[in-house]
């Protein structure tokens, strides 16, 4: 039925977008105060928000089942209130702005604040879920066999309908051939003469009992799983659909004293709420925790640590120069040949700006792992070409200045592309007028040209410095942060600050989101800091010069 | 105006009605077959060449049980992918991977223990079964083991080379005589590679964890740091770039394999997935286990081994118990994946019925029959960084006493 109704539904609008064009005319006998509304802007605008619609409603469904009303609401809220502001003629301006908002919303305001709510809480590998996911988790992973117990030929039967009638097991001891029937009550023997026994033990028919196929008992899978057979040794449970054994869960969760008890060693492990993990009085923690708030304990940890703190100063020296060096040298290069193509008496300058654009054109990621190999020390290019034998990415120095020397080659196009297009815009006849004034052609472009220019391409400037800031890329496909001194494997000398938390929170024994979250918030605050500094000085540069 | 306004709303809820039912009618369909899909799905989650392999034998397991079996690729960062959607509770029924994934995924509540009778389990090799066995349960069916061996270019160097000193004698011939320009590819690059070179570090005597009671490893008894470590890497370090050049940084493991098949060293460590590349260019090889440092200890490499796993949070975990324990056991499914990938199959039937067709799969399995069970452990996760780069630098010549010390003065402060 829905199925249809879409047809027509799409129907409808697709020859609404036909008459838009034959209705432009009629424009003018439209006219209002306001903008006319043309047919295309309506069809646009019932589209679009059909759009939303469809889009809220498609969300809505899983918010439902989730029980997550929290979420539903906001999203009812949103729906409704783009609603109201479109089909209204009020608030023009906020028109035009919530599109971008509720992007900026989406996409930069809620990842950042889940990244500072993660840097309170322990998440990690082993402390992913909530305690009671811990807890099925703990008791799942110890159900052992009982030793010396057998594995019984197992199918799955009911006495009502397949779907949805109370299951049972029909099992064969292996050794007497005596088939049970055995359901949450216990076993119970069955009548050799009731039942049908396949060769290998697997019973096929018995009186009285539908026997699932695959297909049925698949369906009830977690019926299935959750179906323990109380014996006198343990329990007898499925290994899948044809097999059963006799196990026994050795660690079980007591509410009273919130711990998990091991029925064999009786060790005790008692949940402890500040770490997320139940703990043995020794001190052994059980690998399955859970998420829980740590409060500052991530923060005070990057900040007193002498792992993380200690080099993290001279990481931080490094990460600012080579931000602003592959800043500085990309736009010193990219400049020069803008300024050396930009004067009238070069020629052929189209081909060159074609072959200087190339760099810019390849893939990064790809381009970075060439370069590497070309720095190997002695199979790669650089050194083959110029009969050196330098360890490029052996020692300190050298592997800074390569990485330096791949950013650029990566990044001169992109500076030199737009200091062509601030160049262009800056009129000839002032460079002019300081030449008619008797000034050198450098001091023409000290006092007039560059100001200009940095006038435009500042912004852009402190764009790249926050870019290459962060640049994961450029340090992890070349030198990995190498060279690691001898003694400290843990910061190397090409190391930024956001190679170094990686290695910090993924290197070690399994991922630690927490702290990795809690070093990017430092990392945050620090281009923020730098970015808001130097925009604040474009400002005034700006209102100097214009 | 007002015809403009009414217009508006009537398109509006058409369109409404239009884009809300077509949604639905997607739903729809899908809640009714739900109860179907979900009654006969089984999702696999594997990397890109198994899950190849895998898809024949996923549809004829489907077929012969009146089920769907969906083999999905993962390319990229699967176990990662696999822990992530398994909490999201979006995850898949069963997963394939390497063993020594489980430490985490067991930490991570991410897999269930299989249940594997003795006869089920007796028809595997040993290591295998070792090799997924953790805290005393088996967590995975092994279908695969794989471990590093030395390739040697018979053309070059006829006889296998019994120790580590005869193999450099005979790479410094070959070099002097311009007839190789590097003694043995053995990759390392700048940040070291700790798998490659664990055969040496043990056959000079370093160890990474030691045994608790129960045979798992241990993570509170650290080999690295310890005087023997340190040892070690004082005999790997008479090997790199200031002593013998056999060991160098810049052989790294995207060149290693093209360096030995571009006939440009003898010596080849690393496992079968580098025989395809040899088999291409043409190369007369033959493999033969890593050779140990004269009078010292065996020389272990590592043991993979690749497993299918029961996810805990799958959605049809009864299905995806009986296909593993039930249908991956068979050798079969083993012989297949072998013919995708060649590496030596787990199942003792399986590799006996591959071995004669391919002799070298029998010498790599012999190279692998000392080896030494990868740790599942979590603590392993933190060795490989710390160590492969204290290696690199001992390969480049620093100080091992010093290099070593401060690599287990890490690694056990990363260990929780």
């Amino acid at each position: 039925m829905s199925a249809s109704l879409s047809g027509p539904g799409s129907a409808t609008q697709t020859p609404g977008r036909e008459p838009a064009r034959s209705g432009l005319p009629r424009k003018s006998r439209d006219a209002r105060y306001h903008a006319p509304i043309t047919l295309t802007g309506l069809v646009v605008k019932v589209v679009l928000l059909g759009l939303v619609a469809g889009i809220a409603i498609w969300a809505a469904f899983p918010l439902i089942e989730a029980k997550y009303w929290v979420g539903l609401a906001i999203l009812l809220a949103t729906t409704a209130g783009l609603f109201y502001l479109y089909l209204t003629p009020q608030h023009i301006p906020a028109k035009y702005l919530i599109p971008g908002t509720i992007f900026l919303i989406v996409f930069q305001v809620f990842p950042v604040l889940y990244t500072a709510s993660t840097a309170f809480t322990n998440f990690g590998d082993g402390h992913r879920g909530d305690k009671s996911d811990a807890i099925v988790a703990i008791q799942s992973s110890s159900v052992k066999q009982v030793p010396g117990s057998a594995q019984y030929p197992l199918s799955v039967a009911t006495k009502g309908d397949p779907t949805t009638g109370p299951l049972v097991f029909l099992v064969t001891d292996p050794k007497s051939g005596t088939v049970s029937i055995g359901d949450a009550d216990g076993l119970k023997a069955l009548d050799a003469g009731q039942v049908t026994v396949a060769p290998g033990g697997k019973v096929t028919a018995a009186e009285g009992y539908t026997i699932l196929n695959f297909g049925q008992a698949s369906a009830r899978s977690k019926d299935i799983t959750d179906l323990v057979v109380p014996t006198s040794g343990g329990a007898l449970r499925s290994s899948g659909l044809s097999r059963a054994y006799e196990g026994t869960a050795v660690r079980a969760y007591d509410e009273g004293c919130d711990c998990i008890k091991d029925s064999e060693s009786g060790k005790i492990w008692t949940a402890d709420e500040s770490v997320g993990s139940f703990v043995a009085p020794d001190g052994e923690r059980l690998a399955q925790g859970w998420k829980v708030n740590v409060g500052l304990e991530n923060f005070s940890r990057v900040l007193t640590d002498p792992n993380i703190s200690g080099p993290f100063f001279g990481t931080l020296v490094w990460n600012f120069a080579f931000a602003i060096g592959s800043t500085g040298f990309t736009f010193l290069l990219g400049m020069g040949i803008a300024l050396a193509l930009h004067s009238p008496r070069m020629r052929g300058t189209n081909l060159y700006r074609m072959v200087l654009i190339l760099p810019y054109a390849m893939p990064s990621f790809a381009m970075l792992l060439v370069w590497r190999d070309m720095f190997n020390t002695d199979f790669g290019l650089v050194n083959n070409l110029f009969g050196l034998g330098v360890d490029w990415f052996g020692e300190a120095w050298s592997a800074r200045l390569a990485v330096l020397l791949v950013q650029l080659w990566l990044g001169y196009p992109y500076m030199f592309l737009v200091a062509t297009g601030a160049l262009q815009a800056i009129p000839r006849e002032l460079t002019e007028a300081t030449s008619v004034d008797g000034a050198t052609p450098f001091q023409s472009f000290k006092a007039v040209t560059l100001p200009l220019l940095l006038v435009a391409i500042s912004p852009l400037l402190i764009a790249s410095f926050a870019y290459n800031f962060n640049n994961i890329n450029a340090i992890w496909f070349t030198t990995e942060g190498g060279p690691f001194p001898a003694d400290n494997p843990r910061s190397g000398a090409t190391d930024l600050l956001i190679t170094y938390t990686y290695r910090l929170a993924f290197g070690a024994q399994g991922a630690e989101y927490g702290l990795a979250a809690t070093v990017s918030i430092f990392i945050f605050a620090i281009v923020a800091v730098v970015s808001a500094i130097s925009f604040s000085r474009t400002r005034r540069q700006e209102e100097v010069y214009s | 105006m007002r015809i403009r306004t009414a217009g508006v709303v009537a398109v509006l809820g058409l369109a409404l009605a239009a884009s809300g039912c077509g949604d639905n009618s997607k739903d729809e369909p899908a809640a009714k077959e739900s109860p179907k899909a979900a009654s006969g799905k089984l999702v696999i989650w594997a990397d890109d060449k198994r899950a190849a392999a895998l898809k024949p034998f996923g549809e004829k397991f489907g077929q012969e049980n009146g089920v769907t079996v969906e083999v999905q690729a993962v390319s990229k960062d699967l176990q990662t992918n696999f822990v992530t959607a398994s909490q999201q509770g979006s995850g898949p029924d069963v997963v394939v991977g390497a063993h020594d994934w489980i430490g985490n995924l067991v930490q991570n509540g991410a897999i269930d223990p299989v249940q594997l009778a003795a006869e089920q389990k007796s028809a595997f090799n040993e290591t295998a079964v070792k090799a997924v066995t953790f805290n005393g349960q088996v967590y995975g069916v092994p279908y695969a083991t794989e471990n590093i061996a030395l390739i040697r270019n018979t053309e070059l160097a006829p006889e296998a080379p019994k120790t580590i000193e005869e193999l450099v004698a005979t790479g410094k011939k070959l070099k002097a005589e311009k007839k190789a320009s590097e003694i043995l590819c053995l990759q390392s690059g700048q940040n070291g590679d700790a798998y490659h070179i664990y055969p040496l570090y043990t056959s000079a005597g370093g160890y990474l964890f030691g045994t608790a009671a129960n045979g798992d490893y241990d993570p509170k008894d650290l080999g690295v740091g310890k005087p023997e470590s340190i040892a070690a890497f004082q005999k790997i370090g008479k090997l790199g770039e200031k002593g013998d050049g056999a060991l160098k940084r810049s052989i790294t493991g995207e060149n290693s394999i093209a360096t030995f098949t571009g006939k440009k060293c003898a010596y080849l460590v690393s496992g079968p997935w580098a025989i395809a590349d040899a088999k291409k260019a043409g190369i007369k090889y033959d493999i033969s286990p890593v050779p140990g440092f004269a009078g010292g200890k065996e020389a272990q490499p590592f043991v993979g081994v690749q497993s299918f796993y029961v996810a805990a949070k799958g959605k049809n975990k009864a299905l995806a118990q009986e296909f593993v324990t039930n249908y991956v056991t068979k050798p079969d499914l083993a012989v297949a994946l072998y013919n995708a990938e060649p590496r030596p199959p787990a199942l003792t039937a399986a590799f006996d019925q591959v071995k004669g067709t391919d002799p070298d799969l029998a010498k790599f399995s012999e190279a692998g029959k000392n080896g030494q069970v990868l740790p599942a452990i979590p603590a392993m996760a933190a060795i490989w960084d710390p160590f492969g780069k204290a290696e690199a630098a001992v390969i480049g010549g620093a100080d091992p006493a010093k290099t070593i010390t401060a690599a287990g003065k890490t690694i056990s402060g990363q260990i929780k």
